[in-house]
């Protein structure tokens, strides 16, 4: 039933200034890309997805944004938090040769895919990017797990000077991929797509999001597309069918919002 | 063959299944996708003067028996929301437009910018159960109902459907009410007014405490309501609550309905529940040798 769980947050580690992770025991299977709902008491409940999965061990990563997530940051390890999920469609990873392109908390929600396609002994390159070096988190995770890491900061404070989607057109011109997954600011999403277009693509993309169950409508996109039920994941085949995608979001009155 | 084909006031329906409003009906995409999973007719997110964000989350949680939510009324406004139905335009099936306003002269304003904007007719929503001074705190008064009913009928040329709440003293009293203000139908029953608490945290689980009830459970109540209601107001019905199989729409449709609207449902047999209650409804009428919807309506009464 899709009722909220109070559980207890087993682990708490600042990844970054403003970026916590939270570890809690939540049994159940969860393919990389779904997302929890996850509430506050008293708050507000908000849709996060899993950036760690180990068996009954999941995991939150968030930065400190708005009212939700900062009374998020605020929690410690014992405290208590509402869950209930695991929700929407998550990434199929597939092909031997996988690009992964990760900007700001994006990387959060990429890294157990990752960690999946290295276990599967997919080769895998991923892309970080983030605005400065001192926002970067996981780093060190994903080059412990095997992968080749490639590092882009908006200032140029470490690697590539710019945005994580410059870096992987770079790449890509370089080196063959069976298939792109991505997760990011839109804009840098958009222009991913837009300049991969015969590599298979997967992005997860975010909408201000309200039931997290498929009736509220609050984050459709495209045509009747419900991020929470048909995405977060979206292919290339349906991004390319989303007039919004990539130019505008909408608050939670509906409003639209240039991106 | 069967003929799914149903009336209300002016408006003529493929078949009888419409979206209720507040499900995936905020923007056109969702309303378009809804028209392709089969609905007759789409109403529209309640829509009122001014923007409105709505209540924090939770404000929707899922029951033993239903569906509890207080989503707050969220609209982004009259005006931006013409945009989407101006993007609607080429639909062929018709829009209803909900609106909700604190007194008669907003009603008033918002049909007319429904109207100008391409709503195929109007649903006037008195019966939201939790946002204060609007929806049910204006559809327990008999005398403002037909008020602003024969305001918003004086200012427009499309039909005009009264929402109402199950949460009356005297159901029909407010549907003759609507009547008399010269409503072109009765749209029953919004969601019941009803609460979660949660054990562990001791506090009720919706941000707003108080919220509606749909789903299965509410159908008996919503069944009450339209029967009675058949008996004593003479324009035509759409039934709502509960209604999940083509089993409980014909339920509906015997109580006196001429069509229904389908929301929770959604959740339950995914977004083409409209389409396999039509199918359930034909067969069933097959099997029963009925070969119009129209034949149905009111049969319970004897």
């Amino acid at each position: 039933m899709n009722y909220p769980q109070i559980i207890s947050i087993n682990k708490a580690t600042t990844e970054a200034p403003d970026i916590k992770t939270f570890l809690f025991s939540y049994p159940g299977p969860m393919d990389p890309g779904q997302f929890f709902m996850i509430w506050v008491p008293g708050i507000d409940e908000i849709p996060m997805s899993v950036s760690y999965l180990n068996g009954n061990m999941k995991g939150i990563t968030f930065r400190k944004v708005g009212d939700a997530t900062t009374a998020l940051y605020h929690l410690k390890k014992g405290d208590n938090i509402g869950v209930r999920g695991p929700y929407g469609k998550g990434f199929t990873i597939e092909g031997k040769n996988i690009l992964f392109v990760g900007g700001g908390t994006g990387i959060a929600m990429l890294a157990p895919a990752i960690e999946q396609a290295q276990q599967r002994r997919i080769s895998t390159t991923v892309i970080l990017g983030a605005k400065h070096k001192q926002e970067l988190f996981f780093e060190k995770r994903l080059q412990v797990c095997g992968c080749k890491v490639y590092v882009s900061t908006d200032d140029g404070s470490k690697g590539h000077k710019g945005y994580a989607s410059d870096l992987a057109q770079e790449v890509l011109t370089k080196e063959s991929f069976d298939s792109i997954l991505t997760c990011g600011p839109e804009p840098m999403m958009k222009h991913l797509l837009d300049n991969s277009k015969n590599v298979p693509l997967q992005a997860s993309i975010e909408r201000y999001m309200k039931c997290g169950i498929g009736l509220c409508g609050q984050c459709c996109v495209g045509e009747g597309l419900r991020v929470c039920k048909e995405g977060p994941v979206f292919t290339r085949e349906l991004l390319d069918t989303m007039s919004d995608f990539g130019r505008y979001s909408r608050d939670a009155a509906g409003r639209k919002l240039s991106l | 063959m069967v003929s799914l084909t149903t009336n209300l006031a002016s408006l003529t329906l493929s078949n009888p299944t419409i979206l209720a409003s507040g499900v995936m009906d905020e923007d056109a995409g969702s309303m378009k996708r809804i028209l392709q999973c089969g609905a007759g007719a789409v109403v529209t997110k309640s829509v009122g003067i001014k923007p409105r964000k709505g209540y924090p989350n939770p404000t929707l949680i899922e029951l033993e028996h239903g569906m509890l939510n207080a989503m707050g009324l969220p609209n982004p406004g009259i005006v931006a929301f013409g945009e989407e139905l101006k993007t609607l335009k080429k639909v062929k099936a018709p829009i209803i437009g909900s609106i909700f306003g604190s007194n008669a002269t907003e009603f008033k304003s918002l049909a007319v910018k429904m109207q100008e904007y391409g709503a195929n007719a109007l649903e006037l929503n008195m019966s939201c159960p939790h946002a204060k001074g609007y929806g049910l705190e204006i559809g327990s008064d008999a005398t403002l109902v037909t008020k602003i009913t024969t305001t918003v009928k004086d200012a427009v040329t499309i039909p005009v459907f009264v929402k109402l709440s199950p949460n009356l003293t005297d159901i029909v009293a407010i549907a003759q009410a609507a009547e008399r203000g010269g409503a072109d139908g009765i749209v029953a029953i919004n969601t019941v007014k009803a609460m979660k608490i949660d054990l562990e945290l001791e506090m009720p689980v919706l941000a707003n405490k108080r919220g509606g009830y749909s789903g299965g459970a509410i159908k008996p109540i919503g069944i009450r309501c339209v029967y009675d209601i058949f008996e004593k107001v003479h324009i035509p019905i759409i039934g709502v609550g509960g209604i999940l199989t083509g089993r409980d729409a014909l339920e509906y449709l015997m109580a006196g309905a001429s069509a229904v609207q389908i929301g929770s449902g959604i959740y339950y047999r995914e977004i083409d529940i409209f389409k396999k209650i039509c199918q359930e409804i034909e067969q069933w009428m097959t099997n029963h040798g009925y070969k119009h919807v129209h034949e149905l309506i009111g049969v319970a009464h004897q």
